[in-house]
């Protein structure tokens, strides 16, 4: 079972109106007090999980990209100081465009960063601007171009289905981007579609009526399109928003997917662990000063851990699982269940849903089709 | 207080349209009497109930008893049934009338004779009652006093050239009135020396009192202490309290023959009163013949009420038991619908009595409700030789099984202004009317005609008002029942019935309803998994099909390390939500869609 670490540093600049991550906009930021405070939830980690061997790091955020390249440094061998780490592990940070932080890309890689994921979302300035993101288009674009020159794995975001997109502006805005994604070999993009989440402005902005989201057709139209044009420059969907040139998944994220053991080190961060024949759910406390403090006092910002429940196993590993084009192989159902999945899946409803095309199964795994991909949520309704 | 001579006796009811002023004029009566002082008078004081004053009708038949200071010298009891106004209560209007021997007709000046006018004074006829024409309203400018009183003579056949003019709102000739009740009604008759015989005008549930009785006495007493028998039920009880409503409720000795007002014998629940028995001195009683009784009530609408928040089930069972309380009418039954879950079938006299029982469940009771389509009783024949009653689509056996249907038909009377005439026609048409007579009132056109009852439960009043632009009158009585070549109209949803909205309907109207629906309910299920089929079927065969097609997108776009916990709780949460949903086939439907359905009226 893989085994990755996820470090959150919970500040931006500002805060986008569709995000309802843990992020925090703060004028005073204690880089060294952070940084020591990373390095001693490590420890406080690495004593829970002697023996495994740590496969990938992700920073996360937040906007990690404004993190010190020191800090991230220092972080990173604090953990190989710490754990035994695999040879081809897979280092990525996040990093938004703007040109304060591209000048640090070089810092970062020779931090040890090896991928970036950049927050592009758009190349359109009005659409930029719409999703509050403090980055013009060309910075956007240059961004790209220069990690690509640094580092060996580049990625970045697009949001779409917009309010007021159309197929066809969504088709050339894509189309760009695909061209800027192949310059390099080793292209990864993950392409959202747009959601309204409690507790962001847009909640309330779009319960407001200022403007309307894209109606369920046209959203699954541009769905398809997206997948359609993805696979045919090379990339194709190897999960529902993720799409890389074969071999350039994110292995962090396909952990998640996958239901492998993560540890999330930083507030609010989240991990997954496996302590014999048991689960358990991790979070850090949320607001930065609480954790800060915690950690100060207890060397962890931990809240306790939830053990999670044999029921509860089976469908995170369900639900994550179906997110991918691999599918999801049912030993993994059985084995997170603990005992035979005959009593909770439901034989005649995947019977029904292979018969109308949303599922596929074979011998060994059930797997969500293209056209299954557009409505996962309700096929786990469905299904759970 | 000893009991009044008959001669100085006089009862009456009065009878009226709604809104012609009758409680009013009532509380004018009472004013002018001095059975309340100024102080004491609410608007409109003998309707009691909160849903008879803001609807200005009255349900439940009240009396009071007015002492009248004649200008002949002599005082006068005057004993005043206010009876209900509408059809649905056409019961308690007749049993009402008979226990009076006159009525005041009210006649509002400004709107004329109206089609309820006609039923309850045909009913006064029926009794043999005297009666006085009263034109009201004569204050107002719109009023022409001339027009109504021919019209009384033309549509009422009635001589109403000395019809007494008044406005019961300034109190305008009420004097008059007064003065024509002693002196043109004529005094009930009744003997003294004769055993107790006193006819059970209505009864109602008081918490403080008990059952309490409205009582006419025809001969002989009623006194505290004596034991009386109930000739219908055959139960004996002894009076523990004798009285009046002056509309103020006053205990006295005794009630004589030709008076009225009520008794109370220690009975606790209304179903032990028969409306229409004879109550007789137990010791006499096998010396007295009973008075001819009357007509039990039958509910002729039926509809079925489910409680929205299903755990509220034994509320609306609480509180159906606490309205049948006083409201012997009123029939209802548990029943279970697999859309709609647990409620009842409750069965009405009428329209307007379905609609205030719905409304006194929600406002008194605070509850909210799902209606079904109202619909009515059938009876049937069945290709075994039996007969069956049918109250609910659900229970309609197989069409093999099947020899004949029959329905309930009305003939209703409708008063219109002439230029809404063509339009009420074409409704009465579309509603498989049959015209009996066309006549005219002045510029007013009186139209009868039979229609079948199922016809008019849906929206035919409410059509009825819109074509006329709330101008044309509308009444009814059930007439008979007819053969009718009726279909059970089932509507499905992935090829299971929603028996909910099942509904007994004409053949001829079968497709245009099953459409209706279809298209309705296409609009109201949100779009699933799967394709959903809803179609309306007459047995096996469809007649017509709406495809709501499959859903095309639902997901979310990310879902990260951090968002497994969040993820799996909201759909922990929806999955709670799914116990809302009704299961058809493979998918599941909200309640709320069926509930939609049944709420957007049949055709809009």
């Amino acid at each position: 079972m893989a085994f990755g670490i996820y470090i959150h540093w919970p500040f931006c600049k500002s805060k986008c109106p569709y995000c309802d991550f843990n992020s925090h906009v703060s004028d005073r930021i204690d880089h060294n007090q952070w940084k020591s405070s990373y390095l001693k939830e490590i420890d406080y980690w690495a004593s829970l999980t002697q023996g495994r061997v740590v496969d990938t790091v992700f920073f996360g955020g937040g906007t990690p990209s404004l993190m010190k390249a020191e800090t991230v440094a220092d972080i990173l061998a604090h953990i190989q100081k710490r754990w035994r780490v695999a040879n081809n592990w897979e280092v990525t940070l996040e990093a938004n465009p703007t040109s304060f932080e591209t000048s640090k890309f070089h810092d970062f890689y020779a931090a040890g960063v090896q991928r970036v994921s950049i927050g592009v979302q758009s190349l359109y300035e009005a659409d930029l601007k719409f999703l509050g993101r403090e980055h013009s288009p060309e910075q956007a674009r240059f961004a790209v171009t220069q990690a690509q020159k640094i580092f060996s794995r580049v990625s970045f975001d697009l949001i779409y289905a917009r309010p007021q997109q159309t197929l066809q502006s969504w088709k050339e805005e894509l189309s760009e981007a695909i061209q800027i994604s192949k310059s390099h070999i080793n292209g990864h993009m993950s392409l959202y579609q747009l959601t309204i989440e409690r507790g962001t402005p847009f909640f309330t902005r779009h319960a407001r009526a200022d403007f309307e989201m894209p109606e369920q057709d046209l959203a699954a139209d541009l769905f398809d399109m997206t997948g359609d044009m993805m696979g045919a420059a090379g990339m194709p969907a190897y999960e529902i928003s993720n799409h890389a040139v074969p071999g350039q998944e994110s292995r962090h994220n396909l952990g998640y997917w996958r239901y492998d053991d993560y540890v999330g080190i930083g507030p609010g961060a989240h991990g997954r662990l496996t302590q014999g024949s048991n689960k358990f759910a991790t979070r850090g406390h949320r607001a930065p000063d609480v954790w800060l403090n915690k950690v100060q006092e207890f060397g962890h910002g931990m809240h306790p851990f939830d053990m999670v429940s044999p029921l509860a196993r089976y469908q995170e590993a369900l639900m994550m699982g179906l997110r991918l084009s691999e599918g999801v192989p049912v030993e993994r159902l059985i084995q997170a269940y603990g005992a035979s999945i005959d009593d909770i899946l439901s034989k005649d409803k995947i019977a029904s849903l292979v018969k109308e095309g949303i599922l596929e199964e074979s011998q060994t795994h059930l797997k969500t089709t293209q056209s299954g991909f557009r409505c996962l949520n309700a096929i786990l309704r469905y299904i759970m | 207080m000893p009991s009044t001579p008959l001669h100085k006796i006089r009862n009456f009811a009065i009878i009226a349209h709604i809104d012609h002023g009758k409680s009013t004029l009532a509380d004018r009566l009472i004013q002018s009497c001095g059975g309340l002082s100024e102080r004491e008078m609410t608007e409109q004081v003998l309707d009691n109930m909160d849903i008879e004053r803001e609807r200005g009708i009255t349900i439940k038949a009240q009396t009071v008893r007015l002492t009248y200071k004649g200008a002949d010298g002599e005082t006068y009891q005057y004993n005043l049934m206010d009876t209900p106004g509408h059809v649905d209560f056409a019961y308690e209007v007749s049993r009402s009338l008979a226990s009076c021997e006159g009525s005041l007709l009210i006649v509002d000046s400004t709107q004329g004779v109206e089609a309820q006018t006609l039923a309850n004074v045909y009913q006064a006829i029926d009794n043999h009652h005297e009666i006085i024409p009263v034109i009201n309203k004569i204050d107002l400018p719109a009023a022409d006093v001339e027009k109504v009183r021919t019209q009384i003579e033309d549509v009422i056949g009635i001589d109403a050239s000395d019809a007494v003019c008044v406005s019961g709102k300034s109190g305008l000739n009420v004097d008059q009135l007064l003065e024509a009740i002693y002196k043109r009604l004529p005094p009930p008759k009744g003997d003294a020396t004769a055993p107790t015989k006193a006819l059970l005008v209505d009864s109602w549930y008081d918490s403080y009192l008990g059952v309490v009785i409205l009582v006419r006495v025809m001969d002989g007493y009623l006194r505290k202490g004596m034991k009386v028998r109930f000739m219908g039920t055959g139960a004996t009880r002894e009076i523990d309290r004798v009285g009046i409503f002056t509309p103020k409720h006053i205990v006295i000795d005794e009630l004589g023959p030709g008076e009225m007002g009520f008794i109370t014998a220690a009975i606790k629940e209304i179903s032990e009163t028969k409306v229409g028995d004879t109550i007789t001195e137990e010791r006499h009683a096998d010396k007295v013949t009973p008075l001819a009784g009357f007509k039990p009530s039958i509910p002729m609408v039926f509809c079925s009420l489910f409680p929205i928040d299903s755990s509220e089930f034994e509320k609306l069972r609480d509180s159906l038991g606490r309205l049948a309380l006083n409201d012997a009418s009123l029939h209802y039954e548990q029943e279970s619908s697999q859309a709609l879950g647990m409620g009842f079938r409750c069965g009405f006299l009428g329209l307007l009595h379905m609609e205030i029982i719905q409304e006194r469940l929600e406002r008194e009771f605070d509850l909210d409700l799902i209606p079904t389509a109202p619909s009515v009783v059938y009876k049937l024949d069945l290709t075994d030789g039996s007969k069956r009653e049918i109250y609910n689509p659900v229970d309609m056996p197989e069409v093999t099984r099947i020899k004949a249907i029959y329905e309930p038909w009305i003939k209703a009377t409708i008063l219109t202004p002439d230029e809404y005439l063509g339009g009420l026609l074409k409704l009465c048409e579309e509603r498989r009317g049959k015209q009996i007579n066309l006549s005219y009132v002045g510029n007013r056109a009186m139209i009868e005609y039979n229609l079948p009852l199922n016809e008019v439960v849906f929206d035919f009043y409410d059509r009825l008002k819109s074509i006329s632009r709330g101008y044309a009158s509308f009444d009814y009585h059930v007439d008979t029942f007819i053969e009718g070549d009726l279909v059970k109209l089932d509507v499905q949803v992935n090829q299971e019935p929603v028996d909910a909205l099942s509904m007994i309907v004409h053949r001829s109207q079968a497709e245009r309803r099953g459409r209706h629906l279809c298209e309705r309910l296409k609009d109201l299920i949100p779009r699933q998994l799967f394709k959903i089929a809803v179609q309306a079927t007459l047995g096996a065969k469809i007649i017509a099909r709406e495809d709501i097609s499959a859903m095309r997108k639902d997901v979310t776009a990310k879902c990260y390390g951090g968002d497994i916990t969040r993820k799996r709780k909201l759909l922990d949460k929806q999955k709670e939500g799914k116990k809302k949903m009704r299961q058809f086939g493979n998918v599941d439907i909200p309640q709320s869609a069926f509930i939609a359905a049944l709420k957007m009226g049949d055709e809009k």
